[in-house]
């Protein structure tokens, strides 16, 4: 049997995934995992359709407070809090896609940003999200009620194939004539909508599906730190979300993970530097804006493409 | 004590004019973000950045120069304005070509960079700024105590907003200005610099901010966290206004500020999330805000 280059490629990267927990500390890359399908699920807007939400981190850390509540509060099973979390986002993506696609453009992005600053207030207000502390001490407990979830390697596991089935699921959505017809509306949209198309209905669908597997990477991370904070539904986590996608790459398949590798990575070796952080995150903004709209894997992709891999 | 609906009369105008304090900053920050986005297109993410300067440039003057409010008031937003055209000719106007998303992405990241920067050099802890001798004390209105320093921020708005909208609506620069907001490449070709127009807009909108920043110095804390947080509700008013007029900007930054102030009287809980619910039912019935024109 003759394997394309593409499926090398990819049962590579698939390796490095597995072998790479017996190298590296399994909960910095499970980390980087969340946040690279949150940053894929978000391209699925930014890259496909051509809407900035600077508020997803509505959905990503809702969908955290959610599944971590479920967990603690009602003893529910891992996958049943996960469930209840995705639920959540995709509720709320309903809702704030529903009023958001009314406006285009910079307004699109304005509004996401209003209305996730608004749940940011609720989750500070609200009983169950313990305001300032959070819910600590959130169980993982058994998976399907047979794999034990604070075994590392098993939560890493269950991480990376949420992961890939995450990728794999947007993978599928823009190579499908649905995401056919949201490149169209980000390339034109009046041609769109003359050719008939109800364009606010696939954007809504797009809205809803990124909010809710951004909400599944929410929820994923809430069970691997034990911890669902106000950090995940600030502002600053919706424009670091934008940052990795920006920096890894809009509209490929690989970009927003490697973006959000980046960013994990300058995170977790400046975080005794205090403003460093935030002071580079923006400074990297810039330059990206400014000299490297394609982001690394964008630039990278004619390369790629010379020796028939997609990336 | 007399009471309105069983609320103290004194505790119900402290609030109100509490909320035209908030609404005299929301407005005159959308009308900066509202001028520069007319002619621009850019939606001026670092605008709180911005005011944040403001108020950092009168404490630096202060303890540096031993300039007080008054020099203050004149000089921090000019040397908001500096910066704020050199951000201009240097990193924004290289953009212009591209899709005004850029424009949101750079100031964001500039933001993030600015608030970072001054987070780095003074900590998060804020920084205590007196208000001007000339401008303690209170005022006996009889029914009500008013701060002084209140009146003044709330009149000092009024003022800047007034003959900005004067400005741009009966003088030869702001017709100018109209006719580049409506059409910046037949201006050009009647010999009018406009790229020069843009930068001095921009410079223009963040003066605005600078200057609200130095007069909320006295009043919050000079802090560098104190724009961003502010930035987005003034976002969401400039969602509800629309983009469409200055005026409309500024009527909504005031509206907003004395609604936020009397649901404190009210309803308290909802105090931080009341413009943000206002804005959803804005979209909902008025999808280009209550004085845009859709575009």
């Amino acid at each position: 049997m003759q394997l394309s280059r593409q499926t090398l490629f990819t049962l590579a990267l698939l390796l490095i995934g597995l072998v790479l927990p017996h190298f590296v500390y399994p909960v910095f890359l499970m980390k980087g995992l969340c946040f690279a399908l949150f940053a894929s699920a978000f391209d699925l807007l930014l890259g496909h359709v051509g809407l900035l939400s600077f508020g997803h981190a509505m959905f990503f850390g809702f969908a955290g407070y959610v599944t971590a509540h479920a967990a603690r509060e009602w003893a529910l099973s891992p996958e049943l809090s996960i469930l209840l979390g995705v639920l959540t986002a995709t509720l709320l993506g309903l809702v704030t896609g529903w009023l958001a696609i009314r406006r285009q453009g910079i307004y699109f992005a304005m509004v996401t940003l209003a209305l996730a600053q608004m749940m940011y207030f609720v989750a500070v207000e609200a009983p169950f999200t313990h305001g300032e502390d959070g819910i600590q001490g959130v169980p993982r407990g058994l998976l399907f009620g047979l794999i034990p979830l604070n075994d590392p390697l098993a939560i890493y596991y269950t991480v990376l194939a949420i992961f890939v089935l995450g990728l794999a699921l947007i993978h599928r959505v823009v190579q499908s004539p649905f995401g056919q017809v949201l490149k169209a509306i980000r390339d034109n949209e009046p041609r769109a909508i003359s050719l008939g198309y109800r364009v606010d209905q696939y954007k809504l669908l797009a809205f809803v599906l990124s909010a809710g597997i951004s909400g599944l990477a929410g929820s994923v991370k809430a069970l691997v730190f034990q911890l669902a904070s106000l950090t995940d539904v600030h502002w600053h986590a919706s424009g670091e979300v934008v940052l990795m996608t920006l920096l890894g790459g809009g509209g490929t398949l690989f970009g927003p993970t490697l973006g959000a590798f980046v960013v994990v990575i300058i995170q977790n070796s400046l975080a005794e530097a205090g403003s460093w952080v935030t002071i580079i995150q923006g400074a990297i903004f810039v330059l990206c804006v400014l000299a490297f709209r394609r982001g690394i894997v964008g630039t990278l992709s004619p390369w790629f493409a010379k020796i028939g891999i997609k990336v | 004590m007399p009471t309105v609906f069983g609320i103290p009369m004194a505790a119900l105008f402290g609030q109100v004019v509490l909320g035209c304090v908030n609404g005299a900053f929301y407005a005159l920050l959308s009308l900066g973000l509202a001028l520069i986005f007319g002619l621009l297109n850019v939606i001026n993410f670092a605008h709180g950045a911005l005011y944040m300067m403001g108020a950092f440039a009168a404490w630096l003057l202060l303890g540096y120069a031993g300039i007080g409010y008054w020099g203050s008031l004149i000089l921090a937003p000019l040397i908001v304005a500096l910066i704020a055209g050199l951000i201009e000719r240097l990193l924004l106007s290289h953009l212009y070509k591209l899709d005004h998303l850029y424009g949101l992405l750079l100031t964001f990241g500039l933001a993030l960079l600015l608030e970072g920067l001054f987070r780095q050099q003074f900590g998060v802890s804020g920084l205590p700024y007196a208000v001007p001798p000339e401008l303690q004390g209170v005022w006996n209105l009889g029914f009500m105590i008013l701060p002084i320093y209140r009146g003044w921020v709330v009149a000092v708005s009024v003022v800047v907003c007034v003959s900005i909208w004067a400005l741009i609506e009966k003088t030869k620069l702001g017709a100018i200005l109209r006719a580049a907001t409506e059409n910046p490449t037949l201006l050009a070709a009647f010999g009018v610099n406009v790229p020069l127009l843009m930068t001095a807009t921009f410079c223009l909108g963040a003066a605005l901010a600078g200057l609200s920043g130095v007069l909320a110095a006295p009043i919050y804390s000079v802090n560098p966290l104190m724009g961003s947080n502010l930035i987005i509700v003034v976002f969401a008013v400039v969602v509800i206004g629309g983009m469409g007029s200055i005026m409309g900007a500024v009527v909504t930054g005031f509206a907003l500020g004395l609604i936020e102030g009397l649901c404190k009287v009210f309803v308290p809980q909802v105090t931080a999330t009341a413009v943000f619910v206002i804005m959803a039912i804005v979209l909902l019935v008025r999808p280009a805000g209550l004085f845009g024109k859709r575009r």
